[in-house]
């Protein structure tokens, strides 16, 4: 291989930022997303383990689903006991609980948001509408399948979906964190492109940065 | 009402008068006039409150209805002024003079319905819609489920019954023999 | 009236006859002059009523200039009504707002009955009043737990929320869905009250008067409260006209216009229901007003539960709803939520499907045309309190 090929694949390698501006393309990396390898056997054990206890959501209610997060954070459910916890900005969070059905403006903000996550992150999803669009099949502005645009790791049936029900979706993503099968982060960077072409097919005016914020 | 409504008709035109409940009245008149009736309504007869402001599409006769809801705190009374404009050329003059939030309506029409206001506060910004490039989607020739086909991935498996066929066939498999079979629901 | 011509910033109020320049009673907003920031409250921000958005232009704290931004959650319900036919129709109107579905059941199916020309039975009548009272109270204890939330103030969100869950219950047993009830449809209601629904529901409002006195003791009486909502977000008689103000928000600013007694609709007539209203007209005076709605709902309830009759017919017979053709009509039918007049505009063209259902949301203009107007002037720290003041709920401006 010459110089001149290396050059292009590293080209290739890194994002083209479309979206901006000449003057913001200096602003942010155009690195790509890497997949990340778990660590040694026990020591990836209890990462996940520590992990697994401690979730912290974001607190961005996307849909209607955000109403029975209410119940569930206060007295009645009271998802503190778990290790639930909601948290204000992206950057703290590790769980995005996607609240029902998205709209083409919503899912540019979560698109964002979740980009905006640091790893490892989950994502949890409410309601019929997120899995096939539920009453919504046929609108015009609801997305159908959550899937395509970011990995999901938990589906929660039901319109809406009980407190309970959203208690039964966490546990079982303890469970498969605990077990090491919760690998979204990974799924996004390895089919980074799939993603980027689904989502910017439904996000016409793209003014965003690719990945990096 | 009828005085008021006689007093109106003493200055315009009214094409139709439906009195649908005791608290409830649509009238008809014609587009030039909708200024005048609005600002006589609201300054001389107490009609204080606009409700709403929306838009019909009737594609088969080419026309928008608008509708302007008033209330009266007075009398209690809601009035219903309808109005037809043009499809092609649809452009209706604005009213937010005579309400200041008035331009929200208008703003949501030009969006969703693609009907002009010249002259409206902040018409041309976007309301609801982000990146739109199709018709305005509210409008009768847009087709929502062809959209939403085309663009958004569909689940494959969700299929679409005819009830009573699938209820028939499914749930009630001696529905046929019953002695109710004869009747006819259609 | 004191309160109104007094203004909370007038003591430490920048002077702001320079800065910023005004032009034609606009302010002139230069962002690369560097003395303005601009700010995004909003869709993902723990402070914002809902999915939605507001645009502020700040210099210092304070706000010089807000933009609400809706659309977040825009599904196109008019078009979809469209497609489906009347009676698909009801299990998709309930979802237009989530805190209170039921005011939209009610709308759109007396709409629809009022265009079939269909009388509904009587106890359907006062299932349908309750079932709207029930809403009206799970809607306004969420509402004052976001309001102390939004001052920092956890605690009333837990014991409200926990009450409303309470309440929740009933409605499961009534209806069958904790969230979404899909129970009024056209033709009177969809199932008959279970038994001993009445006694539980009458234990449940002496809790919930008892909950409502620790409130007014820890909520009511704090002096943080008072001097955080007090002359915030003042809406003047004169106001009231001119931006559609309805529901709480007015009569806090003494309009008397309220649904329920301007034009009484299902049992109201029959039932002891006094207006409520106040003078002042600031944020603090709107949460009295609600407060003491509450407690009208709550007497309301036990009134219908004591004048509900045992037996009687719940539907009225309808035809077969698959080919349920309307005729030609239109009409336009409100009720009183939370936050005032809701309505729907339904027109028929004699097809199995609606030509157009229009809903009108009393927060439409409230979120949108008042908060801009309302939010200049504050500082950040004050716009979450002024939006739950005002009780926005995008789901029913953008539907």
């Amino acid at each position: 291989m010459n110089k001149k090929d290396i050059n292009n694949i590293e080209k290739e390698m890194k994002l083209a930022n479309e979206g901006l501006s000449e003057k913001e393309r200096t602003l942010f990396s155009d690195a790509r997303p890497t997949p990340v390898k778990p660590l040694n056997k026990y020591l990836e054990k209890f990462l996940n383990w520590a992990r697994a206890e401690s979730l912290w959501i974001l607190a961005f209610g996307t849909g209607c689903g955000a109403i029975e997060l209410r119940p569930l954070m206060t007295s009645r459910f009271d998802m503190f006991r778990y290790g639930i916890a909601p948290r204000p900005t992206p950057r703290q969070a590790s769980v995005f609980v996607i609240g029902g059905y998205a709209s083409i403006k919503t899912i540019k903000r979560i698109v964002r948001s979740y980009e905006q996550m640091q790893g490892p992150k989950f994502v949890i999803a409410l309601g019929s509408c997120t899995i096939n669009g539920g009453m919504y099949y046929d609108s015009y502005y609801t997305i159908n399948r959550i899937d395509h645009y970011i990995p999901v790791d938990i589906y929660v049936a039901g319109c809406m979906p009980r407190p309970e029900a959203l208690i039964a979706g966490f546990n079982k993503l303890k469970m498969q964190i605990k077990a090491g099968k919760c690998d979204g982060m990974n799924k996004y960077a390895e089919n980074f492109d799939w993603y980027k072409e689904n989502q910017k097919r439904v996000i016409k005016d793209w003014n965003m940065p690719d990945y990096n914020w | 009402m009828e005085q008021i409504l006689n007093r109106l008709k003493q200055k315009i035109e009214i094409k139709s008068v439906i009195n649908k409940r005791a608290d409830l009245y649509f009238i008809t008149i014609k587009k030039e006039h909708i200024e005048l009736v609005l600002s006589h309504l609201k300054q001389q007869e107490n009609f204080t409150h606009l409700a709403f402001l929306q838009a019909v599409d009737y594609i088969e006769d080419d026309k928008f209805q608008l509708t302007y809801m008033l209330y009266n705190y007075d009398i209690k009374v809601n009035l219903g002024i309808k109005v037809f404009i043009d499809r092609d050329k649809s452009e209706m003059t604005s009213i937010h003079k005579l309400w200041p939030h008035a331009w929200q309506y208008q703003r949501e029409l030009k969006e969703l319905f693609g009907i002009d206001f010249p002259g409206s506060p902040r018409v041309d910004e976007s309301f609801v819609l982000e990146g739109w490039e199709e018709i305005p989607p509210m409008r009768r020739d847009f087709d929502t489920l062809a959209y939403s086909v085309k663009t958004f991935y569909q689940r494959p498996g969700r299929t679409t019954n005819d009830p009573k066929r699938y209820m028939k066939e499914k749930l009630y498999k001696n529905f046929a023999k019953s002695p109710e079979s004869g009747r006819n629901d259609e | 009236m004191s309160r109104i011509s007094k203004n909370k910033y007038d003591n430490f109020k920048a002077d702001r006859s320079k800065f910023p320049q005004m032009e034609n009673g606009k302010a002139i907003i230069d962002l690369d002059s560097h003395k303005f920031t601009k700010l995004w409250q909003g869709p993902q921000h723990p402070g914002v009523t809902g999915n939605m958005a507001v645009e502020l232009t700040i210099s210092g704290d304070e706000i010089v200039q807000a933009k609400t931004h809706v659309g977040y959650l825009h599904r196109g319900f008019e078009k979809l009504l469209e497609r489906r036919k009347y009676i698909q129709c009801f299990t998709i109107v309930c979802r237009i707002c989530v805190p209170e579905p039921d005011t939209n059941e009610y709308c759109y199916s007396t709409a629809v009955e009022e265009l079939a020309g269909i009388e509904i039975p009587e106890k359907a009548k006062w299932i349908r009043t309750l079932n709207m009272e029930m809403s009206r109270l799970a809607s306004f204890l969420m509402w004052l737990g976001g309001q102390a939330g939004s001052l920092g103030m956890g605690a009333i969100g837990q014991w409200t929320v926990g009450m409303r869950d309470f309440w929740l219950d009933l409605f499961e047993e009534m209806t069958g869905g904790r969230i979404y009830h899909m129970y009024m449809i056209p033709g009177g209601v969809r199932k008959d009250l279970p038994e001993g629904f009445i006694m539980r529901a009458k234990h449940l409002v002496v809790e919930t008067r008892k909950l409502l006195f620790d409130i007014e003791k820890s909520f009511f009486n704090n002096a943080i409260i008072k001097s955080r909502l007090k002359c915030l977000g003042i809406i003047t008689p004169e106001m009231v006209d001119e931006y559609g103000i309805v529901g709480p928000n007015a009569r806090a600013s003494g309009k008397e216009y309220d649904v329920r007694m301007n034009n009484p609709y299902l049992k109201y007539p029959e039932l002891d229901i006094k207006m409520i209203t106040s003078m002042g007209g600031d944020a603090f005076t709107r949460a009295e007003v609600r407060y003491q709605e509450i407690h009208q709902t709550l007497d309301l309830i036990s009134q219908i539960l004591d004048k509900i009759p045992e037996k009687g017919e719940i539907q009225a017979k309808i035809p077969n709803v698959v080919n349920w053709k309307i005729p030609t009509g239109e009409t336009y039918v409100k009720a009183e939520s939370t936050r005032g007049e809701h309505g729907f505009y339904v027109v028929s063209d004699g097809t199995k499907y609606p030509r157009r259902v229009y809903n009108r949301g009393a927060s439409y203009t409230q979120a949108i045309s008042v908060l801009e107007k309302l939010a200049v002037n504050t500082s950040i720290s004050d716009l979450a309190g002024l939006m739950v003041s005002l009780h926005t709920c995008p789901p029913e401006i953008e539907r």
